[in-house]
């Protein structure tokens, strides 16, 4: 009965992943991925180019096959349906505005395809255009727009047939970096407006931590940590994770300090402080220095590896010089044992 | 392009030497041609009275829009042939479709005039289907019958021109713009409509409108095909039966003309506005579908239908070049060697000049070809795009009308011994030449273009002068690309008819496209006639093939990965 009443109040959907596996020839993209997307939610699939996070979204929009596992949009298997089947609207990391027609045309294309009264097409295009802040350009070619507009036309498209879920392929890697920040949070807003299930893909985890509300990380086509982007930071499952978001130091047992058997030590350059090398379990050579203004940073070396470490800049701060020996000061709760 | 600052006496007096050659053999003759047409007959005044004759006779009139129409149905048919297959071909896993893609290389074998008579042979009245149509279901098709066997060889022959030129399209079609349309509902033929067609529709035009322009001046296939009531054919006509003074020929050559410059104005105006620069970025072109058994049955048996249609002059040819008598019946009667051994012998004449003038023309086209290019590529001398431009007017010049227009404008010129210039060989070599500047110009461009200018500053910068640079650095490597330039040229100027047709004054002087024609006009020579016509295609195939190898050769020398 609640199942009732929640579609009711929202018509927004989850999506469940199970168990997929996905090959091309001997390649294997994804591996055993299993993910639960909430209905409503702003998801991110975050990894290096290759992880498979783009054969992933595709796979969810009918454009790639697994070999085993389910794909569930809001409780249905969707594997018998072709991609013009599956109400899953898709935003293309090329934005895919087809040229030979107007702006106006292309966000009526999907409802025309579903043979929809002229009067509602006009209607919904209309507003799916406003919704974007385009109105006034319906009748302009793509060319004749900066990439940004351009963004928001593919949008408007894609939301304009009212999907069960919005699939966004790396949205804002074809914008320059100050628009990437407006449009990312317009896309926020936009989908907080909508309250629309979707599906974020980034190689770039600030776009990540920004705007959604979970992440999941991927790695050469496995799903490695999911969660939100402070308990992936706080928190970050193994190595891979504690690289990818924001920059880590990583020593093993060669360092001098005492870890469990197959762990690593991991923390975060801001996490530790210098201190004078007598009696430091850390100790060795500054190696660099760079001064980034509200910081100094330093990189210190620690038998073969070599870490960095972040102090605050103040004036009358005691400063290190390349080849000073400095012991690491670093508070237990700050320290992080992952497997390697 | 630092390089090309400087201007030296040596390029002026080559950009000179080219322009007097393209004025004299090119220019002069046009403008000839148009000015006799607009002149009063035997008087010398302007007047607009011969167009006024033009259109009040009706058997012009009449071969107008014969011309259009043949032109218009023949891209229609073209591209009934030429769709199915590439969406075939470009959109499914199909295993023949390496089969249709070189389809694409056969027009260039062999010009539609070659097949004419072994086509009427097989698809005539009494043509071999017919006579099986007739013996087993009791009809018969009029594929032959007047205008039609003309649209109905050209199409054969000039489909894969938009086969090539959509396909090419269809695959530089990024495959999100596909996907897209997937993923907002539309999907099979219907998105093809929609989506892909109207994003390939440059390259469709491109084609189209060459097969248009081809089949339009084209003089040898319908004459071949007793079809005289066209247009190329009676500016042919009116030359060789009334003479060279009659206005007519040069009135309908200014329409020719005319018809092929509106056509590619046109086709440049639909395009504008339309370059939809969709190419990849990275990742292949849209996942092809594998088709299911059905419907790779009748996927197959269209392929097939085609294949055979295409390969049916070649066939027809080869039966006809070793047949005894073959008509009324499906196949010929008796097969013998006898035309061969006629060729071989007493017409091997036509062979040799074949070989001499195609060599001449292809080393002047490659010359002049190279030399403009690098005028306009590496130079800053005033002018030099004109060149380029001048060269590439032929394109829009009939050969029918280039060889009229040497006619007119030679015959007056004599040699000391007080023969004129325009009876002598070398005017069919010249412009044959003319006729294939064009495309042994876009071969040296391509060349050109891909070696860095920053080699030949290496040179200069190491002491070598620009005329030592040239011959040290640039001819060398672009050796590939203009051999390739030499050999193309080289095979259609060995078929090229209709500028020769007007030209050719005695048997002895004529090349093989010219003895081919002559002979297939009698049933008594056709059998020689195709025998010609198989030379002929060997030797543009062998010419293809040497081109391939010369491209691929200095492709691999260069170490560039294509």
């Amino acid at each position: 009965m609640t199942d009732m009443s929640m579609s009711k109040t929202s018509r927004a959907v989850g999506i469940e992943i199970t168990g997929v596996n996905l090959s091309y020839g001997t390649t294997h993209v994804l591996k055993d991925v299993a993910l639960s997307i909430r209905p409503g939610e702003l998801f991110a699939f975050l990894g290096p180019s290759g992880c498979g996070k783009t054969t992933l979204l595709r796979l969810i929009a009918g454009f790639a096959q697994a070999q085993t596992g389910k794909v569930l949009l809001d409780g249905r298997d969707v594997a018998p349906l072709p991609p013009w089947k599956r109400d899953v609207g898709m935003v293309f990391q090329s934005y895919a505005l087809w040229p030979h027609m107007t702006v106006a045309k292309n966000v009526a294309f999907g409802l025309e395809e579903r043979r929809l009264p002229r009067t509602e097409i006009d209607r919904r295009v209309a507003q799916a255009l406003e919704l974007v802040g385009l109105s006034a350009y319906a009748e302009r070619r793509p060319a004749q727009l900066s990439g940004g507009q351009q963004q928001r036309v593919a949008v408007a498209r894609t939301i304009a047939i009212e999907p069960k879920v919005l699939l966004l392929d790396e949205p804002l890697s074809n914008l320059d970096a100050k628009m990437r920040v407006t449009v990312r949070r317009e896309l926020r807003a936009l989908q907080q407006r909508l309250g629309l299930t979707t599906i974020f893909v980034t190689h770039d985890q600030e776009e990540a931590n920004t705007i959604c509300d979970r992440i999941a990380v991927m790695e050469a086509g496995v799903v490695r940590q999911v969660g939100t982007p402070m308990e992936l930071y706080e928190n970050p499952a193994n190595l891979f994770v504690a690289n990818f978001l924001g920059s880590a130091n990583i020593l093993d047992e060669r360092s001098g300090m005492p870890m469990p058997a197959g762990k690593r030590l991991v923390f975060r350059p801001q996490h530790a402080a210098l201190s004078s090398p007598e009696g430091a379990a850390l100790r060795g050579p500054v190696t660099h220095r760079e001064f980034l203004g509200a910081t100094v940073r330093y990189a210190v070396r620690i038998g073969e590896s070599e870490i960095l470490i972040e102090t605050p800049f103040q004036s009358g701060n005691e400063m290190r010089s390349v080849g000073d020996q400095v012991g690491v000061d670093l508070p237990p709760r700050r320290m992080l044992f992952l497997p390697a | 392009m630092a390089l090309a600052g400087m201007r030296s006496p040596g390029q002026t007096a080559l950009a000179l030497a080219i322009a007097l050659f393209l004025g004299v053999f090119l220019i002069v003759p046009v403008v000839t041609v148009v000015y006799v047409a607009f002149t009063e007959k035997g008087g010398g005044g302007f007047t607009f009275v011969n167009f006024l004759d033009f259109g009040r006779t009706d058997l012009f009139v009449r071969s107008f829009w014969n011309s259009v129409y043949v032109s218009a149905m023949t891209v229609v048919w073209a591209s009934v042939l030429a769709l199915p297959l590439a969406y075939l071909t470009t959109r499914f896993e199909f295993r023949g479709a390496m089969l249709v893609q070189t389809l694409g290389f056969l027009p260039l074998i062999m010009p539609p005039f070659v097949g004419a008579v072994a086509m009427q042979l097989l698809f005539g009245r009494n043509g071999s289907v017919n006579l099986l149509l007739d013996e087993w279901f009791d009809f018969k098709i009029g594929f032959m019958e007047g205008l039609n066997g003309v649209i109905f060889l050209q199409a054969i022959h000039y489909f894969p021109f938009i086969l090539v030129n959509l396909s090419a399209a269809l695959r530089n079609i990024d495959r999100s713009m596909e996907e897209a349309a997937q993923n907002l509902g539309s999907h099979g033929l219907r998105l093809f409509r929609r989506i892909a067609l109207p994003l390939a529709l440059p390259g469709y035009i491109a084609g189209a409108s060459l097969v248009f322009v081809k089949v339009f001046d084209d003089v040898a296939t319908p004459l071949l095909l007793n079809v005289k009531e066209m247009l190329a054919p009676q500016a042919y006509l009116r030359i060789t039966s009334i003479g060279i003074d009659d206005p007519m020929g040069y009135v309908i050559s200014v329409v020719l003309i005319l018809v092929a410059v509106a056509t590619m104005w046109a086709t440049a105006l639909v395009m504008k506005g339309k370059d939809y620069a969709t190419a990849q970025r990275g990742g292949g072109g849209l996942a092809r579908r594998r088709l299911r058994p059905r419907e790779q049955v009748l996927a197959y048996a269209v392929v097939i239908l085609i294949l055979a249609l295409v390969l049916a002059p070649h066939v027809g040819l080869v039966l006809l070049s070793f047949a005894t008598v073959w008509s009324y019946s499906p196949l010929p009667d008796g097969y013998t060697l006898a035309h061969y051994t006629r060729v071989l012998g007493d017409s091997s004449v036509y062979i040799k000049n074949t070989l001499i003038y195609a060599g001449l023309a292809a080393t002047i086209d490659v010359v002049i070809g190279g030399a403009i290019a690098y005028l306009v590529l590496r130079t800053r001398l005033p002018g030099r795009q004109w060149l380029d431009w001048a060269a590439s007017t032929a394109l829009a010049v009939p050969g029918v009308v280039l060889g009229i227009g040497y006619l007119r404008a030679f015959y007056g010129v004599n040699l000391p011994d007080g023969t004129p210039l325009a009876t002598l060989w070398i005017v069919i070599v010249l412009a044959i030449a003319i006729r294939r500047l064009p495309y042994a110009l876009r071969a040296a461009y391509a060349a050109l273009q891909q070696i860095s200018v920053s080699l030949e500053e290496a040179a200069e910068n190491l002491g070598a002068t620009k005329a030592r640079t040239v011959r040290r650095v640039v001819i060398p490597l672009m050796t590939g690309g203009l051999l390739a330039g030499f050999v193309t040229s080289f095979a259609t100027a060995a078929v090229e008819l209709s500028a020769v047709l007007i030209l050719v004054q005695s048997n002895s002087d004529a090349p093989l496209a010219y003895g081919l024609y002559v002979l297939m006009q009698t049933p008594a020579g056709r059998g020689a006639g195709a025998a010609l016509g198989v030379i002929a295609v060997l030797i543009v195939a062998i010419c293809m093939w040497l081109s391939q190898l010369a491209v691929d050769r200095s492709q691999r020398a260069r170490g560039l990965d294509i």
